[in-house]
C-alpha cells in the first residue's frame, strides 16, 4: 500500500482501463489538452492520444448522447461531466436513453457507459453548481450509482464501473480530490464491487450511515463521540444503487440505533430509502427512531455562513446521534 | 454486402408495397384495439427509406425516430416481428417491451425506433464516432422528421459530427408537419437544408416522392463518405397521407393539399417508370401487391397467436447482468 490522492487514484483507474481495453475512451470538456478541469485526466492525452482522449465543445447533451450511441455499437465510453450539475443539461440522455435502451430493445442493446465527475456541494459555488444528484439518478431503473469517499474506493469503483455492462454513474467529490489515502500498488489489480458497503470504523452504540463527502465528516464525529463514551459504527454505502442492505442491517442489528448523514436534500433523499428499508425489514431491532442529517431543503445560497448552515456538519450530526442514543 | 446497382428495382417496389400494406393493416388493428399506445404511420413516405436502403450496404447503421415501422421492414426485420411488436407480444422484434415507437433489430443493423424528438440524433453521431474510431468502412444513416430540427440535441449532434468529421448522413424526412405544426410555423428558415450550412455540412434537397432520385442522391453521398469520412445532410421532401398518429384527424391541412400529393404517389410513380421501361407488367404488379397483402395478413395472424411476454421476466431486461438492485 502507498498513499496517493483521490485525484491520482481516479487517474490510475482511467489509465489502467484505457490500457486494458481498446474499446474504452474518455470524452468530455477539457479532458485532453487542458489535462482535465480538476486534473483527473492529467497526462492521459500524452499517453493515449487524441483518438481516445477526446475534448468536446460545451455540449453535454450532445456528447452524453454520443457516448450512448457509441456504446450501442460496442465501445465503452467514459463521459466526464465537469460537474454533475451540468449533467442536468444532458438529463434526457442519462435518464431516457442510457438506462432505457436495454429494456426498449428487448435486451438487444445494453449500454456499457460510465458517466463520471464531481457531484455535490463544494465551497461557495452557488446554487447552480452545487447539486447533489445521487437521489435523482438512483431513482431511475437501469442506472447504477456509486459515490466513492476514499482514494482506494475511487480507484476500485471507477475500474469496476468501466467494466460494467450497464450505465454507471461515478459521483466523485470536488472537496475530496486532494485528500489522501492508502491504495494498493499499481501492479495489484484493485476492483471494488458495486453494491458493497464498507464498515469504515467499528462501533457498538450507533450506526452512522454515510457516503461520499459525509464519510470524512462521520469519521471525525465518531472520534469526538468516543471522548464522550459513545461508540459509533461508520457504514460507508459506497454504492447508492445497488444498495447493500445486508451491511446496513448487520450494523443496525448490532447497534440498534441509526443516523443517516447524506449530502442531498431531505425530500425523497437517499436517507429516506435507507430508512424505509430498515424499518420494513428489521423494525424490531430499532431502539430509537431513525434520524437523518441532510442539506436543508433550500437552494444553495452563495454566502459562506449560510452555505455552512445548509450543509450537514459535525454539530448537527452529534446532536442527531445523541438524540437516538437518548444521551 | 450487396452493391447498390444490384438492388433490384422491382424488389424495392415490392418493399414499398409491403410497407404500405403493413401500415394500412396496422391502422385497422389499432382501431380494433389490438395495438396500444401511439402508432405513427408512414403511408406516403415509402420512397424515402426504400430509396435510402437501396443505396447502402446491409451492415451500414440505420437509426430513426418514432415513425419507424418502415425503417425496420426496409432493414429486413420481418413483418411478423414488426406486427408482433405492435401487438406487444414476446415474438416482437423488441420482445414486446418497446412497442410501435421502439423497433430494434441488432442483426439487421436497425438501431431503433426512438420516441423523444431529436434525442436519437446524438446517438447516431455516437455510432458514426465508433465507425471512425475503429476505422471501419461503414456509414450511419440517421433519419428524423422536420420536427427534430429545432431541438438542441439536433444542433449539438450536427456540430459534433462536423467537428469530428464523422461518416453520417442526416436524412430529414420533411413531411411539412411536426404533429400539427407546419414547418412555416416552427422554423425560422425558408428551407430546412440551410440548417446544415450553419455547421459547414454539405446539404442537398431531394424529391422524396421519387424513389430513384432518393436512391441516387444517397448513393452519391455515401460514396463520397466512404472515400473520406464526413457528415452530410439531405432534406427529403415528402408527405404523409395520414395524421401525425392514429389519434390525429389532420384537420390542419386541406383535402386539396392531400390530393395533390396523392397524385404524386411514390408507389404509383415507380410502378409507372418500371412499366414504361418494360420491366414490369400489370399482372406482375398485381402479384407483388397480392403477396404484400398476404404477408401482412399472415403477420397479423402471427402476432395474434403469439404469447405475451411472461410476467416472470419482468425484471430480466433492466440490467444487462440480470441484477435488480
Amino acid at each position: 500500500m502507498r498513499e496517493i490522492t483521490y485525484r491520482q487514484a481516479l487517474n490510475e483507474a482511467l489509465a489502467e482501463e484505457l490500457e486494458r481495453d481498446p474499446n474504452v475512451f474518455l470524452m468530455g470538456e477539457e479532458v485532453a489538452e487542458y489535462q482535465g478541469a480538476y486534473k483527473v485526466s492529467h497526462g492521459l492525452l500524452q499517453r493515449f492520444g487524441p483518438r481516445r482522449i477526446v475534448d468536446t465543445p460545451i455540449s453535454e447533451n450532445g456528447f452524453a448522447g454520443l457516448g450512448v450511441g457509441a456504446a450501442m455499437v460496442g465501445l465503452r465510453p467514459i463521459i466526464e461531466f465537469m460537474t454533475f450539475s451540468f449533467s442536468l443539461v444532458a438529463f434526457d440522455q442519462v435518464v431516457n436513453n442510457a438506462p432505457n435502451m436495454f429494456t426498449m430493445s428487448g435486451g438487444q442493446f445494453n449500454i456499457p457507459i460510465t458517466f463520471r465527475g464531481p457531484n455535490g456541494p463544494a465551497h461557495q459555488l452557488g446554487v447552480t453548481h452545487s447539486h447533489a444528484t445521487e437521489n435523482f439518478y438512483a431513482s431511475v431503473p437501469g442506472l447504477k450509482v456509486c459515490t466513492p469517499a476514499t482514494p482506494r474506493d475511487a480507484k476500485g469503483l471507477l475500474k469496476t464501473a468501466i467494466r460494467d455492462n450497464n450505465p454507471v454513474l461515478v459521483l466523485e467529490s470536488e472537496l475530496l480530490y486532494s485528500s489522501k489515502g492508502l491504495v494498493e500498488p499499481p501492479d495489484e489489480e484493485l476492483l471494488i464491487p458495486l453494491g458493497k458497503a464498507e464498515v469504515k470504523r467499528e462501533g457498538s452504540d450507533v450506526s452512522i450511515i454515510c457516503y461520499a463527502q459525509t464519510v470524512p465528516l462521520a469519521l471525525k464525529v465518531a472520534a469526538q463521540l468516543e471522548e464522550e463514551d459513545i461508540s459509533a459504527e461508520i457504514i460507508d454505502l459506497r454504492s447508492i444503487k445497488p444498495l447493500d442492505e445486508k451491511a446496513i442491517f448487520d450494523s443496525v442489528a448490532k447497534t440498534h440505533r441509526v443516523v443517516i448523514v447524506e449530502q442531498d436534500h431531505p425530500f425523497c433523499g437517499v436517507g429516506a430509502e435507507v430508512c424505509y428499508r430498515i424499518q420494513k425489514n428489521i423494525f424490531d431491532q430499532l431502539d430509537a427512531p431513525i434520524l437523518r442529517v441532510s442539506q436543508e431543503d433550500v437552494p444553495m445560497p452563495y454566502n459562506e455562513r449560510l452555505e455552512k448552515a445548509v450543509l450537514p456538519n459535525a454539530n448537527k450530526l452529534i446532536a442527531a446521534v445523541k438524540q437516538v442514543c437518548y444521551a | 454486402m450487396q452493391p447498390v446497382e444490384q438492388r433490384d428495382e422491382v424488389e424495392m417496389l415490392s418493399l414499398m408495397l409491403l410497407i404500405r400494406r403493413f401500415e394500412e393493416r396496422a391502422s385497422q388493428q389499432y382501431q380494433a384495439q389490438k395495438i396500444g399506445g401511439f402508432c405513427h404511420l408512414y403511408i406516403g413516405q415509402e420512397a424515402v427509406v426504400t430509396g435510402a436502403i437501396a443505396a447502402v450496404s446491409d451492415d451500414d447503421y440505420v437509426i430513426t425516430a418514432y415513425r419507424d415501422h418502415a425503417h425496420a421492414l426496409a432493414r429486413g426485420t420481418t413483418a411478423d416481428a414488426c406486427m408482433a411488436e405492435l401487438f406487444g407480444k414476446e415474438t416482437g422484434c423488441s420482445r414486446g417491451l418497446g412497442g410501435s415507437m421502439h423497433l430494434f433489430d441488432r442483426r439487421n443493423h436497425m438501431y431503433g425506433g426512438h420516441a423523444i424528438v431529436g434525442a436519437h440524433v446524438p446517438l447516431a453521431v455516437g455510432m458514426a464516432f465508433a465507425i471512425k474510431y475503429r476505422g471501419e468502412d461503414r456509414v450511419t444513416l440517421c433519419f428524423f422528421g422536420d420536427g427534430a430540427i429545432n431541438q438542441g440535441s439536433f444542433h449539438e449532434a450536427l456540430n459534433l459530427a462536423a467537428l469530428y468529421k464523422l461518416p453520417i448522413v442526416f436524412i430529414c424526412e420533411n413531411n411539412l408537419f411536426a404533429m400539427g405544426t407546419s414547418v412555416k410555423r416552427s422554423t425560422s428558415l425558408k428551407q430546412i437544408v440551410d440548417r446544415a450550412e450553419g455547421y459547414d455540412i454539405p446539404g442537398e434537397i431531394v424529391d422524396g416522392m421519387n424513389f430513384r432520385e432518393v436512391r441516387d442522391k444517397i448513393a452519391e453521398i455515401v460514396d463520397s463518405i466512404r472515400k473520406e469520412p464526413h457528415p452530410a445532410f439531405l432534406e427529403v421532401r415528402t408527405y404523409r397521407y395520414r395524421g401525425h398518429s392514429m389519434s390525429d384527424p389532420a384537420s390542419y391541412r386541406t383535402k386539396q393539399e392531400l390530393e395533390k400529393y396523392r397524385l404524386d404517389d411514390p408507389i404509383t410513380r415507380l410502378r409507372a417508370q418500371l412499366t414504361r421501361e418494360g420491366k414490369l407488367t400489370n399482372e406482375q404488379f398485381d402479384l407483388l401487391d397480392k403477396r404484400a397483402k398476404e404477408t401482412v395478413l399472415a403477420a397479423v395472424k402471427f402476432a395474434e397467436k403469439s404469447p405475451q411476454p411472461p410476467l416472470d421476466t419482468l425484471y430480466d431486461y433492466t440490467y444487462a447482468d440480470g441484477a435488480s438492485p
